[in-house]
């Protein structure tokens, strides 16, 4: 049986989002007339800021455009739901926000987004507008520390794309834009736990099977298979399981300040998000580390799955001041 | 009158695109289970945008190059996702490969089956063995070369490739992925078809009716789908 969704066509899902997206914060973002796919920030470019460039495949909204806005992201690229967008698009964005200070395309470690960004960055390089690329690997579930290249970028992309979007916007240079990147990501640790599937909207079938008792751990936002299947636990073993695996790799030192993240990948509502966030407060206060900033709530989300990811930002006094930094954006601001 | 090359090509394009609307829940299903089930749907889609571009182009005025560097162009812009940029540089490697011809006998068949192959591997950086769409190409190309050396026919050189490329999709099934989204699953990608060798066969079986009409009469028995 075909599962539930309030769409018309599978087909038009995409961009019959994006249309009612535009009615909702048509004073934040505008579409491109030269690609239909490419959401610009009306506020943030301007001459002399190096352009931010994120995207990637559609369902995981907010991300990538409700991050678009003064302060964050210039423009992203729209691809088809869990799909890269392709180049065109890409190209398009790029363009609309070159200040001549080049542009950094930010977007997560998945096969297909780095070929289409890839052959986008050649093709821009042409109208000599130099691009980098900083690529999120913040699942640390996803491979192993000595394989962190092989990492996803999942949730942790909202802090990531943060710090990176203020560095644009406080005007600092290419270089520093990447330094800064790279280093939110390297400080960037999230593990997810997904309960049920996801269902495309072409599909309308789950895309896998998970049963009425089980969860699992490390599970990607595309229902890539994650560390274990197992019974479901309570949420504070849950949280328990997740934040031991990220302090064996972040290793905090007592006095340490982090941002926390507690994400929702879609239909997991906000009383077991909170319940989630209660034991992360808790762990963190026993370990002797300061909260700086905490958000919960749907951030980067998987279609309708069920289940949760926590994300911790390893801070310091450069990424604090970033995380800081005023933003508006169409889903998501910073006063 | 024998049709030209262009009108060939668009053939085929049309019977690639039938052929992937038939199996596409089935190549869906085969990626849900090491990856994210999206690939028979992007697989369709691709081929339907190439089949809409083409169906404006003048095929009377158009070379075979042209009409597959259409065909790449309109693949990539509706797909993206990692299968775009695959089949797009194939694609466009194939156009390249025929740029002076005019024709497509079973030479520039095997020089297209090879240019695809050699685009998706330098596109991908992947090579044979890592479980993906190559296991498939690689071996369909190395077939179909092999049968033009040995001076097999153009229904000798189809059965071939195709049971080169059937066979090189089966073996995956022993591989753990090493590309792609499916290279995170590691080990338990183990026992699964890989959904991109997959529809590479069905591509391929595809381009063998177009340009052979004996089609009917080779038997390769399948074993992917």
């Amino acid at each position: 049986m075909a599962t539930k969704k309030i769409i018309n066509k599978g087909d038009d899902a995409v961009d019959e989002m994006l249309d009612g997206i535009l009615d909702a914060h048509a004073d934040t973002v505008m579409r491109l007339d030269s690609n239909k796919r490419s959401i610009v920030s009306r506020n943030g470019p301007r001459k002399g800021k190096v352009g931010l460039v994120i995207g990637g495949g559609s369902g995981h909204e907010p991300s990538f455009l409700g991050f678009v806005g003064k302060g964050l992201a210039d423009a992203a690229a729209i691809g088809n739901v869990f799909a890269s967008p392709p180049p065109d698009p890409i190209i398009e964005c790029t363009k609309a926000v070159d200040g001549g200070a080049g542009v950094l395309y930010m977007y997560g470690n998945y096969a297909g987004d780095v070929m289409n960004f890839d052959m986008a960055a050649e093709m821009v390089a042409m109208d000599d507008i130099e691009v980098r690329t900083v690529l999120s690997t913040d699942d640390i579930a996803s491979a192993p520390l000595n394989e962190k290249h092989k990492r996803r970028g999942v949730a942790g992309n909202f802090f990531i794309f943060k710090a990176a979007g203020a560095a644009c916007d406080k005007m600092l240079s290419l270089d520093e834009c990447e330094r800064i990147a790279r280093k939110a990501n390297d400080r960037t640790y999230t593990v997810g736990v997904a309960l049920s599937p996801c269902s495309l909207p072409q599909t309308r079938k789950w895309n896998f099977e998970m049963g009425d008792d089980e969860m699992e751990i490390g599970m990607g936002i595309h229902g890539e298979p994650g560390m274990s299947r197992e019974p479901l636990q309570t949420a504070d073993d849950i949280t328990d399981r997740i934040i031991d695996k990220i302090f064996g790799e972040m290793a905090p030192a007592k006095g340490d300040r982090v941002a926390v993240l507690v994400n929702s990948l879609g239909s997991t509502p906000l009383m077991e998000l909170y319940i989630m966030n209660r034991r992360v407060h808790q762990r963190l206060r026993e370990r002797g580390v300061e909260v700086h900033k905490t958000w919960v709530g749907t951030y980067c989300s998987s279609l309708e799955m069920a289940g949760a990811s926590i994300t911790l930002m390893h801070l310091d006094d450069e990424l604090t001041g970033m995380i800081d930094h005023p933003c508006d954006c169409a889903m998501f601001s910073v006063k | 009158m024998p049709e030209n090359a262009a009108r060939s090509l668009g053939r085929m394009f049309h019977l690639i695109s039938g052929a992937i609307e038939a199996e596409k829940d089935h190549l869906s299903e085969l990626d849900g289970v090491i990856g994210d089930a999206d690939h028979g749907i992007t697989m369709s889609i691709g081929f339907m945008a190439v089949n809409a571009t083409l169906a404006r182009l003048d095929m009377e005025t158009s070379t075979p190059a042209a009409v597959l560097s259409i065909a790449a162009s309109a693949f990539l812009n509706a797909v993206g996702a990692s299968t775009g940029p695959l089949y797009a540089t194939g694609l466009q490697r194939a156009s390249q490969a025929l740029a002076d011809s005019c024709e497509l006998g079973p030479v520039n068949q095997a020089a297209m089956i090879a240019a695809i192959a050699r685009g998706i591997r330098d596109r991908g950086k992947s090579q044979r063995g890592d479980k993906t769409m190559l296991d498939a190409w690689l071996p369909a190309a190395e077939a179909a070369q092999t049968a033009i050396d040995t001076g097999g026919g153009l229904t000798m050189m189809w059965q071939q490739a195709i049971a080169a490329a059937d066979s090189g999709a089966c073996s995956t099934r022993s591989m753990i992925a090493a590309k792609g989204r499916a290279a995170r699953v590691g080990a338990r990608s183990l026992g699964h078809i890989d959904p991109g060798a997959a529809s590479a066969v069905i591509i391929l079986r595809a381009m063998g009716r177009t340009f052979c009409p004996q089609q009917a009469t080779i038997r390769v028995v399948s074993s992917v789908s």
